[in-house]
Formats: structure tokens, C-alpha cells, sequence
């Protein structure tokens, strides 16, 4: 059983990406001038500097981009190996989170899998990790 | 030489130790000392002060000593002093040196870095750790999965290399290999490395995070090395060889190591020849930042020695990269094998060899021009360094 993830200190501009898995939703930026996505969050669209910016909720499907199976106990009572992962987003091109693939053994993953958000919550909020989608 | 130039004119460095108890300061004393006597240059000349990142307090040791915190313990007269981590990555302290002496703000800076992380951690009293608490800015997206150390960004990239263009663990293994065959001929790397590290002990290391190992990850040392930055008219006034900074380049593409495509070396790496007059034939020796083994690979790729994709067969065997080959790298052990100096040790070794002072390790030859790089993830700067 690992310890709690460290917490992100929310703001008006995460606080829909963090808890948004409270209704099983993958939240993601997108201006409303440019259409193109924004994370990690801002006040502004980065790409047309635009202030009509909003959530949308995406899919929460996704390809591996590419990873590393962690077998360093960086942190007390994290149990290793643990698979870091960059995940592409379907539908936010660009946009890349940072996550961990879980309920498969680790050297049951490779780039260009296919995977699925869920999230792991803590303390109201909802990390999201991916799984396999197949 | 030429005036509106700015030359390297002295280097020097501290005692290189894991868990060493002299003050961090007094280390910084050390190497200026050092690279005063190696210039010819008194303390009354030194006008400028520039380092990177500026003093810290967390994480524990990381910069323990700050640009005004020098001048006031070494009574500098400064004209302009600069230290700070927004940054293109450690060189950029010196390219902010060269800035100041080509503007003619300053005639002679000391650009420093002091890194104390093996010494702090080990006096947890002194140098207490961060109090933790919620994560602000971008950390807050790699943290809570458990991607805790740069290793970990760093080995995403270097996976890329392993599924998409088939580098194998022999091949990276090289890196590692030459820098620690090379740190044996190193006197400031004794208390690093010990013996030349086999390929066997390589495949059989604990793994850190895939692909990189114990052996691809350098390890927290304690030590100061400074770099004198003079402007080309000032040159009257040093006794050394100059070195001159021919070209310079820096790269951050986006501020969120979880965002980037690529390192910012395959940005960085073409600039620079953009602004100078060389090519990578001209090139003696590379000096690439090797805090995890697979970012001189990115360095050999981005600034154009190989094609994206074939760093791997680029290094592969050893021969070339080696003190003897045809394009010696790192040949005072990087900080893989001669500990991690935090991208300092890259110009200094380039200015050893230039100048034909690196004993034991000297290249062969008459190496005229140098490439020192540092950072890796989403900065980058390169500093080109030529012997006219």
C-alpha cells in the first residue's frame, strides 16, 4: 500500500483538471477563440493568448508516447517497480500528461499502447493513471 | 585578438569530495583563488560576479552560495552581478558573462558554480530539507506519480531511443565506460571514481529507472569550480592562453519538463553554428553534460555530429569517443566519473585541453576548438570555445 501522492495546490485554473474525475471526467483546457488545447493550465490560451479559455472534458483514451519502469524507492513505502508514463491525450492534440500505467505487470506496456484514464482519488482529488485499453 | 571579443581567460576548481566539511564558501575561495592565479588576475580587477543558480536553500546544497554573498565576502567592486535559475542551464551563467564584457559593463567576471548536495544531505541539521506541503507550478503534474528525480524524465527520452531506434544497454553502457576510464587520469576525480568501470559491471548494475542504471546516473559531490570571463580589450592584463567564446546558444521550448517533445539540445545544438564560422568537422573535443548518460547522446544528435536517432552506433565501441579518438569526449570524466560539478566542468576541461594542459588526459594533437554544452530536459545552452 504506497502513502498518499503528493497533492497539487489548487487554483481556479487546475481545480477542474484535479477534480474532475469526481464525475469520471478527463478535463483539459481549450480556448474558445483558437480551439487549441492548454495544459498545464493558465489564465490565458497559450497559443492565441485569448482570456476565453474553459474546461473541456476529453475521452480519457490515449496513446503511450513513451516511458520508464521506476525501480529507484525514491519515497518511503512507494512500492517498486512502478511504470512512469507519458500518455498523448485522443482528441487534445499536443497536450501529454505525466501519469503511471497501472493493473498490468511492468514489462507489459510499450509505445503506441493504447490506454484508458481512471482515477486514483485521494483527499477529493483524482489523479488520473491509465490502463491498457486492451 | 579581438576587442569586441570575450575570451575565458582563467579557470579554477575546489577539492571535488562527497560529504566534504569545508564550508561551501570557502570551496568558492578555493577555486577563485585558483583560477586568479591561473589568469594573473588580482581580485581588485574582477568588476562582474555571475552564477547559477543563485543561492538556494532547498534543495538542500544545490547552490548554497549566492553572486552577492562572493562580493561581499571577497570585497569585489562589482559593476554587474547576476545569478539566477530562469535560465537556458548552467553555461548560461558564462553567456551572461560574455554579454557583460561585450557590452563593456564589465572588463573581468567571475562566473562560479558551488554545489554542496553530498555535504548537506549528510548535515540535515545545517542544511534542513524542504518542509513538503501542496505542489505549486509545473511539479504538481510529475510529482504525485511518483516521478520524483530528473532521472526519471530524462529515461522517458532515452526509452524512446531504446523502442524506436534499437539502442541497446552495451551502446549507451559507452558513456559511462569512457567517463570513468578517462576520470582515472584526472587527479580531482579521486574521490569519484576509483577504477575504470567494466562493461560487465555495467550490465550487471542495479537499475535506476529503464533504461538507465546506477552507472548512467552522476552522484551528489561537493565542490566549486569558476570560470573568469574577460573582454577582449582586458586581454593586456592576463597571462594566460584566452579562450575565446566564438558562438554561444540556448534553447527552452516549453517551461514543463512533462510537455517537451524532445530535449532542448535538437533546438540549441543548430543555433550554434549559426553564429559562428565552424562546422562540427572542426570540432577536438566535446565536453557534453552527462548528469544521466543519455544526454550527450541528444548533444551528439542535436548539434549535427550524427543523425537524430543514431547517437547510439555513433559511440558505439568506445574508439571514437576516447581520449585517443577522433573526437574525444569528456575527458575529465564528466561528472559520471568525475562528479557532478553541474555543467561548470564541461567549459573548464574545454579550456584545459584547448590550452594543452590536461596532462595525462591531453588529447592529442593541436585542439583548437571545443564544444561545452550543459543541461538536458527543456533547457539547454552550448558554449563554443576557440583557441585562436
Amino acid at each position: 500500500m504506497n502513502p498518499p501522492r503528493m497533492r497539487p495546490r489548487l487554483d481556479d485554473y487546475n481545480r477542474s483538471f484535479w477534480t474532475g474525475g469526481a464525475e469520471g471526467k478527463l478535463n483539459i483546457q481549450r480556448c474558445n477563440d483558437c480551439d487549441q488545447y492548454v495544459h498545464p493550465p493558465l489564465p490565458l490560451c497559450r497559443h492565441c493568448q485569448s482570456e476565453n479559455i474553459a474546461p473541456e472534458t476529453l475521452p480519457g483514451t490515449g496513446t503511450l508516447d513513451t516511458f520508464t519502469v521506476n525501480h529507484q524507492p525514491w519515497y518511503p513505502g512507494v512500492e517498486v517497480p512502478y511504470v512512469i508514463a507519458r500518455v498523448r491525450l485522443d482528441g487534445a492534440p499536443g497536450v501529454i500528461l505525466t501519469t503511471n500505467i497501472v493493473n498490468c505487470p511492468v514489462d507489459a506496456i510499450q509505445p503506441e499502447d493504447k490506454v484508458r484514464v481512471l482515477f486514483d482519488e485521494q483527499d477529493g482529488i483524482f489523479f488520473p493513471v491509465f490502463e491498457k485499453a486492451d | 585578438m579581438a576587442s569586441n571579443e570575450a575570451y575565458i581567460t582563467g579557470v579554477g576548481q575546489s577539492e571535488v569530495g562527497v560529504r566534504l566539511t569545508r564550508h561551501p564558501l570557502l570551496l568558492t575561495l578555493d577555486a577563485v583563488k585558483e583560477a586568479l592565479d591561473d589568469s594573473g588576475l588580482t581580485l581588485d580587477q574582477i568588476d562582474g560576479v555571475s552564477t547559477y543558480p543563485g543561492k538556494m536553500s532547498v534543495p538542500p546544497g544545490f547552490s548554497p552560495v549566492g553572486s552577492d554573498e562572493l562580493i561581499e565576502a571577497l570585497g569585489i567592486k562589482s559593476k554587474w552581478h547576476m545569478g539566477g535559475g530562469e535560465l537556458p542551464a548552467q553555461l548560461a551563467a558564462i553567456g551572461n558573462a560574455v554579454m557583460a564584457v561585450k557590452q563593456g559593463v564589465c572588463r573581468h567576471v567571475i562566473c562560479f558554480r558551488t554545489v554542496y548536495e553530498a555535504a548537506a544531505q549528510s548535515r540535515p541539521d545545517e542544511y534542513p530539507p524542504g518542509k513538503g506541503g501542496d505542489l505549486p507550478g509545473v511539479m504538481q503534474y510529475t510529482m504525485p506519480f511518483w516521478a520524483m528525480s530528473a532521472s526519471n524524465w530524462v529515461a522517458q527520452y532515452a526509452n524512446r531511443h531504446v523502442y524506436k531506434y534499437g539502442m541497446k544497454r552495451e551502446q549507451l553502457a559507452q558513456i559511462a565506460l569512457n567517463a570513468h576510464r578517462n576520470a582515472q587520469l584526472n587527479p580531482r576525480a579521486r574521490n569519484i571514481s576509483k577504477k575504470e568501470l567494466t562493461m560487465d559491471e555495467y550490465m550487471s548494475a542495479r537499475m535506476i529507472t529503464t533504461p538507465l542504471c546506477l552507472w548512467d546516473c552522476d552522484r551528489f559531490s561537493d565542490c566549486s569550480t569558476v570560470i573568469i570571463v574577460s573582454a577582449g580589450d582586458a586581454l593586456d592584463e592576463v597571462k594566460t592562453t584566452p579562450v575565446r567564446v566564438a558562438a554561444m546558444a540556448g534553447s527552452v521550448d516549453r517551461y514543463s519538463w512533462d510537455q517537451v517533445e524532445w530535449t532542448a539540445a535538437y533546438d540549441a545544438g543548430p543555433d550554434l553554428w549559426k553564429q559562428a564560422d565552424y562546422t562540427v568537422d572542426d570540432v577536438d573535443t566535446v565536453q557534453f553534460y552527462d548528469g544521466f548518460a543519455f544526454l550527450p547522446l541528444t548533444w551528439f544528435e542535436g548539434l549535427g555530429f550524427c543523425e537524430k536517432g543514431s547517437a547510439h552506433e555513433f559511440i558505439e565501441g568506445g574508439t571514437r569517443i576516447a581520449i585517443d579518438g577522433e573526437l574525444p569526449l569528456n575527458t575529465f570524466g564528466g561528472q559520471l566519473g568525475a562528479g557532478r560539478l553541474h555543467g561548470f566542468g564541461f567549459a573548464h576541461e574545454s579550456v584545459v585541453q584547448l590550452r594543452g594542459e590536461g596532462g595525462k588526459r591531453q588529447i592529442k594533437g593541436d585542439p583548437k576548438v571545443a564544444v561545452a554544452t550543459s543541461g538536458g530536459g527543456p533547457m539547454a545552452a552550448a558554449l563554443l570555445l576557440v583557441r585562436d
